[in-house]
């Protein structure tokens, strides 16, 4: 519900640089469209102001003769006015060609940015989701992108054309004639401040609803998110009361912006038609001094003209805030494209093998035997090591932060099938030292190798193939139940996909749903109980089969009957696998081949569960104590 | 429906029935001022008559003034009309869910509540403004501009009897084209988001498992559909403006045609003429502000429906105002009780209970998922109504207590607890307003919440700035606050250490002694030293004993020790 706080409009930091660079975004490789839709615009803003001044020809040349002559001929009439119908044709022509193609070249960028925003998205590392909240990010995929759509496919083209119009119409006010157009300028000077002032309160309110308006949603956001808990402790006066405060006072605000705005429109209008008043007095008697020679006709020429000279006044007007923030927001999008990448300079990759003749050698086909593809950068040429899943931990310094030290020399080794379990307090680095296996952060110190082969050298994409995780939070996709195993291994077949569900305990319950394998999954999982989810997540892992894994305990409490199905379905998971786990349950430390004792980042125990129960120091207080392993 | 909703309007009925008749005034000024520069130009101009110009600019003047009078009074008892009717609405909405039952609660999703609050009166709220402004005023516009084309131009008003249909008909035909595009777009963008969202909570899994490239692929269908959903629309929309100028200049050239025979007759001025053409633009646009107003309308209401849907929901349960309001003791007993959380009593979740607690004591209730405890539980705080049976505190049934001050006795601290923003002190408070800050303290101390120093600590919404465990003993505090007489656990400390768990049981044993203290948990640890454990099954209750007994006797707990406990049973 992070949406209906809407920040207040926010000003790009430097408007002109990032209009440059989403003008190239959006025209780029379409110079010859964009080349077309001005010559459009143009055509179009010729046509407006020849059609303001059509009046002029027909009162001039047809009507005041015609007065004068008592004669109406109508065949000239006809034809002089055939040859204006081609001009207006001409202009509506061109306005709906120049729109036509702008809802592709709209559409299309945006289609473009959207993707590249993924893309950046799916690329960057994970601790730039830690540092920014995911609402933020969320509203770049929303709000800033919904107002650049505005923008692109609207404001953008009317504000070139209104410009257009302006200059065209006042060369075409110029000509007729200049007093009038001094008054012009004069009244429309007025009219701008009136619109200035009027606009700058509308706002100032505006903002102050939103704030208020933020205030009530949340409000409302909070209360219904824990009715139940309202009613337990009685507190529906209260709340009330409180409610009917915030309430009273965002009506107030709202009804103060709302008339502002409101406001506007007959204010402008009247002004609009005050304007209209003096320069058909000032016409009139300048017709009449003159004697006729600024005809009728020029007259209700310029009257028209300044209509047409007063709306695209009142567009760019209108546009230039909304351009503004459609700006900011899209100086956010590009500071999102901007951001760096997850680096990899990883050139070992993970490649297929069978051995020939007591030699590894790489082959294209899936043998079910995996090897480290290792183009040595001396040039020696290539090795390839069996992938084992043997792991060592040299001396390893780790801090999410510069200066706040999270791991301290941590060092440790892990034979392929060996089972390390990690233990300690919250915060003691348990799952630090998982996250770094992978690469979800770099170490700053010390050397990590994965088959005897540091692991900054192995291509992420193949390390991380390599290292099965489950996490203590299942994260399940919208889709089917088979999609989300699926998702640890794409080509898996069907009996792959059953075979990996029987082994995690989940088969069971996926055919006791409705659809079985093919129920839909929404929304992370609705309806699933934690349990099951757990059970999705090993079969994920299963399908996936990689000879390391890296367990993240859930501590939340399950019924009894899931937990020994999960339990189950771990240990079968972890059969023949190099694991390390972060354990929560005695079962799984006591069948671990080693127990790192974690406290502040560093290991201060280790040793099977039989040596550290003998050492009697740590472990052996938690061991005995009220075992608190979380 | 209108009438329903118009029910919240209320001391805003004056500003709402006036905001239409200002609008009135505002379009008959403004559609009389063409005509008045007609005036100028025949009678003027055209005679040399210096005077009557003045005259006619004066009145003029007066028009405008009048017209912005006029338009000034009407946007602001607008505002305030709609405003205060959002307001209004809000407030009833409120209040109203306020007086809900738990089993409301259930019948309507927290999401959807939120958004009938927030969204939909607000979507309300414009569609209402809209109503008492515009709807009157495009309607009023376009009959008071045709009048004065049949009095400044007479016949030429035909020419509208061909142009009207012809925009009418492009109009319905856009809307029925476009609307179910636009509604295909927006579940594009459902997805689209939703992918995002998954990608942002879920993008340690994607990277873990090398999945990037398959959640690039989703995503690009969706931003896919939207671009060519949003095309097709688009290609229809822009033909719209076109359009319309097509129709004005094809007006404008059979005006100009027969409005020169009019004039050649004398049967019209060239003032006359030029007036015609402003009208025409007025009428037109009124034509589309009529066919933006049907869109709106019809998009505000589903909303309207959503809203009164609330609002026609009853609260179920008796409140019982005038009942008891003293609570004796903290005893607990339930007689042949079923119950349903439908009214039909279909399916039953709790069959035939009969259960005695005596006052202080701790009662552990142990099963698996679905079998009932928390629905069992919910029952003594009178959350729900049973089906049939009773359930009697302190001697007396539940039903005979004035609600608020059974609930005040009976606290519960829920499995899906909630803390507010605000403070620490404040979030505790909702125990007992008049609660001292040694009894605060007092609180936070037994349910060994020792990580909170400052009573004026800042609490985030949802208490987010804290862990878990941590939220569920503040939310354990803010019920002892209430120094009730029966204190119950769902699932309270699940997130807590087993440790911690331990110190908190040990404080409440000797801290709240005469207080009833009932335990949903999950993990035998928490329930081991209890005076009686009842373990459900089933909307069962399938045994009730000490730990040794049940330890005798009880497979469910057998398994439930060995499966938790390992070979530790006895530690």
């Amino acid at each position: 519900m992070a949406k209906m706080k809407r920040l207040p409009p926010q000003k790009a930091k430097d408007p002109k640089k990032t209009f440059r660079r989403l003008f190239k975004e959006v025209f780029d490789g379409k110079k010859a469209q964009f080349a077309l839709v001005l010559f459009c615009i143009v055509v179009s803003a010729v046509c407006t102001v020849y059609v303001s001044t059509l009046l002029q020809s027909l009162i001039d040349d047809f009507l005041t003769p015609m007065l004068a002559s008592g004669h109406f001929d109508s065949a000239v009439l006809l034809r002089t006015m055939a040859g204006w119908a081609v001009v207006m044709a001409a202009g509506v022509a061109a306005s709906y060609v120049q729109a036509r193609i702008m809802v592709t070249i709209a559409q299309d960028a945006l289609l473009s940015i959207r993707n590249k925003m993924f893309t950046k998205l799916e690329k960057l590392p994970i601790s730039y989701f830690d540092r920014n909240q995911h609402g933020q990010i969320m509203s770049r995929f929303t709000n800033d992108a919904d107002t650049l759509q505005q923008m692109i496919s609207q404001s953008l083209v009317s504000v070139i054309s209104s410009g257009l119009t302006l200059i065209f119409v006042f060369a075409a006010m110029l000509m007729n004639n200049w007093i009038m157009t001094v008054i012009i300028v004069l009244t429309m000077f007025v009219l701008l401040q009136v619109t200035k002032i009027i606009g700058s309160k509308s706002s100032k309110n505006f903002e102050a609803q939103q704030k208020n308006l933020a205030k009530v949603n949340g409000y409302i956001e909070e209360m219904m998110t824990g009715s139940k808990v309202v009613k337990v402790f009685n507190h529906e006066g209260k709340s009330k009361a409180e409610f009917d405060a915030l309430n009273g006072e965002l009506c107030q605000t709202m009804t103060r912006a709302n008339t502002y705005s409101n406001v506007m429109g007959p204010i402008v209008n009247n002004i609009g038609n005050l304007q209209y008043v003096i320069l058909v007095f000032c016409g009139s008697l300048l017709s009449i001094m003159t004697g006729g020679a600024y005809s009728v006709g020029q007259l209700a020429a310029f009257l028209q003209l300044s209509k047409s000279f007063s709306n695209p006044m009142g567009q760019i007007a209108q546009q230039v805030n909304f351009f503004l923030m459609a700006l900011a927001g899209a100086e956010r999008i590009f500071e999102l494209l901007d951001e760096s990448e997850e680096v990899d300079n990883g050139y070992v990759t993970l490649v297929n093998a069978k051995e020939v003749d007591g030699v590894l050698t790489e082959c294209s086909e899936r043998t079910g035997l995996w090897a480290w593809k290792h183009p040595h950068t001396d040039g020696s040429g290539i090795t390839y090591t069996p992938l084992k899943g043997d792991i060592v931990m040299d001396s390893v310094d780790f801090s999410y932060v510069e200066g706040k030290q999270v791991l301290t020399d941590v060092s440790l080794y892990a034979h392929p099938g060996e089972k390390i379990a990690f233990v300690g307090a919250t915060g003691a680095g348990k799952t630090t030292i998982t996250n770094l296996l992978n690469r979800f952060y770099d170490i700053q110190d010390g050397k990590i190798r994965f088959d005897g082969i540091n692991i900054n050298k192995i291509k992420k994409s193949d390390l991380r193939h390599s290292l099965g995780i489950i996490l203590q939070d299942t994260h399940l996709f919208t889709g089917t139940i088979r999609d989300n195993i699926r998702f640890g291994k794409l080509d898996a077949s069907e009996d792959e996909i059953i075979k990996a569900a029987k082994l995690a305990g989940a088969h069971d319950f996926i055919m006791m749903m409705k659809d079985g394998y093919d129920t839909m999954v929404e929304n992370d999982g609705e309806g699933l109980s934690q349990g099951q989810r757990q059970l999705l997540a090993i079969a994920r892992a299963a399908v996936a089969d990689p000879p390391v894994l890296v367990m993240d305990e859930a501590t939340s409490s399950i019924d009894t009957h899931t937990e020994s199905l999960v339990q189950a379905g771990m240990d079968r998971l972890m059969e023949g696998r190099t694991v390390f786990v972060i354990a929560h349950r005695l079962s799984t430390v006591r069948n671990s081949n080693a127990i790192m004792v974690l406290d502040h980042g560093k290991i201060i125990e280790r040793g099977t569960h039989e040596q550290l129960l003998e050492q009697k120091g740590v472990y052996y207080r938690l061991y005995t104590g009220a075992f608190e392993l979380s | 429906m209108f009438r329903r909703l118009a029910r919240s309007i209320r001391e805003y009925r004056t500003s709402a029935l006036l905001t239409p008749l200002y609008m009135i005034g505002e379009v008959a000024m403004e559609v009389l001022i063409p005509t008045l520069m007609a005036l100028i130009i025949d009678r003027g101009v055209y005679m040399n008559d210096t005077a009557y110009i003045v005259k006619m600019s004066v009145l003029i003047v007066l028009a405008a003034m009048l017209s912005m009078m006029f338009g000034i009074l009407g946007a602001s008892s607008g505002s305030k009309a709609s405003c205060g009717f959002a307001k209004n609405l809000r407030h009833d909405l409120f209040h109203h869910i306020q007086d809900f039952s738990f089993s409301n609660i259930d019948s309507f999703s927290t999401s959807s509540l939120i958004t009938r609050l927030t969204t939909d009166v607000q979507n309300v709220q414009q569609a209402f403004q809209m109503i008492i402004r515009i709807c009157f005023r495009a309607p009023i516009m376009f009959i008071f501009a045709i009048i004065m084309v049949i009095r400044n131009g007479g016949t030429l008003v035909a020419i509208f009897a061909v142009a009207i249909p012809v925009l009418a008909i492009a109009c319905v035909w856009f809307i029925k084209r476009v609307f179910p595009i636009f509604n295909r777009i927006f579940r594009h963008y459902d997805k689209l988001n939703r992918v995002v969202n998954e990608n942002l909570t879920g993008i340690r899994t994607v990277k873990a498992y090398v999945r990037e490239e398959q959640e690039e692929e989703k995503f690009f269908e969706a931003s896919g559909n939207i671009r060519n959903d949003f095309v097709l629309a688009q290609k229809m929309m822009v033909m719209i403006n076109p359009l319309v100028q097509a129709v004005a200049y094809a007006c404008l050239l059979a005006i100009c045609y027969f409005g020169a025979r009019l004039i050649s007759g004398g049967a019209m001025g060239t003032g006359e003429l030029m007036s015609v053409f402003t009208y025409t633009m007025q009428i037109l646009m009124s034509l589309i502000m009529i066919a933006m107003i049907v869109v709106q309308l019809s998009m505000s209401r589903a909303a309207a429906q959503r809203i009164i849907e609330v609002l026609d929901t009853k609260p179920e349960m008796d409140l019982n105002e005038n009942g008891k309001k003293d609570v004796q003791d903290g005893s607990v007993s339930f007689s042949h009780v079923d119950f349903s959380y439908s009214p039909s009593g279909n399916p039953l979740v709790l069959h035939d209970i009969n259960l005695e607690i005596k006052s202080g004591e701790t009662v552990g209730i142990l099963g698996s998922t679905g079998s009932g405890k928390s629905s069992l539980i919910s029952l003594i705080a009178r959350l729900y109504d049973v089906t049939s049976g009773a359930v009697a505190v302190g001697g007396r049934n539940v039903r005979d207590y004035d609600i608020v001050s059974l609930r005040d006795a009976v606290s519960v601290v829920l499995q899906k607890n909630t803390l507010f923003s605000g403070t620490v002190r404040s979030n505790l408070l909702w125990g007992n307003e008049n609660a001292t800050d040694d009894e605060l303290w007092w609180a936070l101390n037994s349910a060994n919440a020792d990580f909170i120093k400052d009573l004026d600590a800042h609490v985030e919404q949802g208490g987010n700035n804290f862990s878990g465990g941590q939220k569920q003993r503040l939310c354990i505090a803010r019920a002892l606050v209430k120094k009730p007489k029966v204190l119950i656990f769902d699932d309270s400390t699940s997130a807590v250490d087993t440790r911690t768990d331990h110190e908190i049981r040990t404080a409440l044993r000797n801290d709240v002694k005469d207080c009833t203290k009932i335990i949903i948990a999950q993990r035998v640890n928490s329930v081991m030293d209890a005076d009686k454990i009842v373990i459900m099954k089933n909307g069962r209750i399938e045994d009730v004993g000490r730990h040794e007994e049940l330890l005798e006797r009880n497979t469910i707990y057998q398994d439930l020790v060995r499966v938790q406990l390992g070979g530790k049973e006895n530690g």
